[in-house]
């Protein structure tokens, strides 16, 4: 067999495994993106108690290896409790990463928030806006545009971070890459897998830039 | 009636004494204009009166009714809640630097208050922020957003966004100083109009011809005191204080 039909008869286990990779990095970042806004409420938040769930929450999930979180979740956690077993690789890949990305994004966006120029909040209050009005019409829709840039370079990180879940026996691309590898004997495969990340993070590029696009209509 | 009084209000910032006993009167009709040099606390007495800096000490009244009063920077006594934001939509600020809202077009920043504020409805503020847009000369901007137009043409919008809210009085802090000179005339025309319908108004500006022009009673300030409070003509044709002197020499 010549080296492009190999090529074409591992694409299918390549498909599955980019798939795989494809569902953790979009599901989490966007579950982190989520939990992340509360995360940087409660972070600026006067609230002392809120205050520091939220920022030690963000400095253990930033400040301990991503490696180390699967691993405790998976593996660590059940031996805490039986009750806290996770029978699901997938799911518990899922909340590692989740969890993860989300203390990043916060402070994300908390940068964000707190970029916005003082007049902002001081303009919304002189027509009468309460707080929540002035965030809700005022402040998000101005931070949700400059958040765009680190959300997508947020996606592009867990893309290739989810090569991690191979020690919790999930089949990502970077997993089935490796076992074609050395079932076939040649390293032939990683050509095609490495297009296939590129090519996953060229779209997620795309789509980053065309909303990027469409939020600075007023800029 | 007065619109807004104050009584001997103070504000530090840290050890500094930015205003020292200021006794202020602003009368319904009025248009007040302080002038002074910078540093004078000018801005920071109109940004205390719609508590975007709250007072060390001192009393403000709305339409005559206590407002707040403040004892070495904790709040004594104060209108009740709904009071209080009722009052505090009685006055309309215009900043220096526009703050319009970006993400909004110039329609969208006018009916922003009425709608989500007041809770009209739609219809009816999109009514009143056309009508308050035609009023500036921007009607045609409508749908346009705060970056596509020039400063003097934000600052008319922000001016209709501040009219909006059906205020009693408007407040002006220094609201041409960010502009270019080619682009003063437009905003001082508005506030003309306004001036001339019979809106009450206390300004911070610069522009002495506007002062002049339009001011029933010019305050002249330095170092947070009020050192000079008369007509146009008695402040600016025969000042008493030194400072006053000095200030006007240097501008005219």
């Amino acid at each position: 067999m010549n080296g492009m039909t190999r090529i074409v008869t591992w694409m299918p286990q390549l498909f599955k495994g980019a798939q795989t990779t494809i569902i953790i990095t979009i599901l989490s970042v966007a579950i982190g993106l989520f939990l992340s806004l509360f995360l940087a409420l409660g972070k600026m938040s006067k609230h002392a108690v809120l205050n520091r769930l939220c920022s030690g929450y963000v400095f253990f999930f930033r400040g301990t290896p991503l490696l180390m979180q699967i691993y405790f979740i998976y593996f660590g956690l059940p031996q805490f409790h039986p009750a806290l077993t996770i029978r699901s690789a997938f799911l518990a890949a899922m909340i590692a990463y989740t969890l993860n990305t989300a203390a990043y994004l916060a402070e994300n966006i908390r940068a964000g928030i707190q970029s916005i120029d003082k007049g902002q909040f001081e303009a919304a209050r002189t027509i009468g806006m309460t707080g929540a009005q002035t965030m809700r019409y005022v402040i998000i829709p101005q931070t949700v545009r400059r958040l765009i840039p680190p959300v997508g370079n947020e996606f592009i990180m867990v893309l290739k971070d989810v090569s991690l879940v191979a020690i919790i026996g999930l089949a990502d691309l970077t997993k089935v890459t490796r076992a074609i590898s050395s079932s076939s004997a040649t390293a032939l495969v990683y050509i095609p897998a490495m297009i296939i990340y590129l090519v996953i993070t060229a779209l997620f590029q795309l789509v980053f830039n065309k909303l990027e696009k469409k939020y600075s209509v007023y800029e | 009636m007065s619109i807004i009084r104050t009584e001997d209000i103070c504000k530090n910032f840290g050890d500094l004494q930015v205003l020292k006993n200021v006794n202020l009167t602003v009368n319904q009709g009025e248009v007040v204009v302080i002038i002074g040099p910078s540093g004078a606390g000018k801005s920071t007495l109109l940004r205390s009166l719609n508590t975007l800096e709250t007072i060390t000490s001192g009393k403000i009244f709305m339409e005559d009714k206590l407002f707040q009063r403040v004892e070495r920077g904790e709040i004594r006594e104060e209108m009740k809640k709904e009071e209080k934001k009722a009052a505090l939509l009685e006055m309309g600020m215009v900043f220096q630097r526009f703050h319009l809202f970006p993400n909004m077009t110039v329609k969208q920043n006018v009916l922003a208050g009425p709608l989500y504020v007041q809770k009209i409805p739609k219809e009816e503020a999109e009514q009143r922020a056309l009508s308050l847009l035609d009023k500036v000369g921007l009607l045609e901007k409508a749908d346009a957003y705060p970056s596509h137009l020039s400063g003097g043409q934000q600052q008319r919008v922000a001016i209709a966004r501040a009219l909006a809210m059906q205020p009693k009085i408007m407040l002006f802090d220094e609201p041409t100083s960010a502009l270019d000179p080619e682009l003063v005339g437009e905003v001082l025309s508005v506030m003309k109009d306004l001036a001339s319908q019979g809106m009450t108004m206390l300004c911070v500006t610069h522009e002495m011809g506007f002062a002049r022009e339009v001011a029933d009673r010019v305050v002249f300030m330095a170092d947070g005191q009020i050192l000079e409070e008369g007509t146009p003509e008695e402040i600016f044709q025969n000042p008493q204080t030194a400072k006053a002197k000095q200030f006007l020499a240097s501008v005219l």
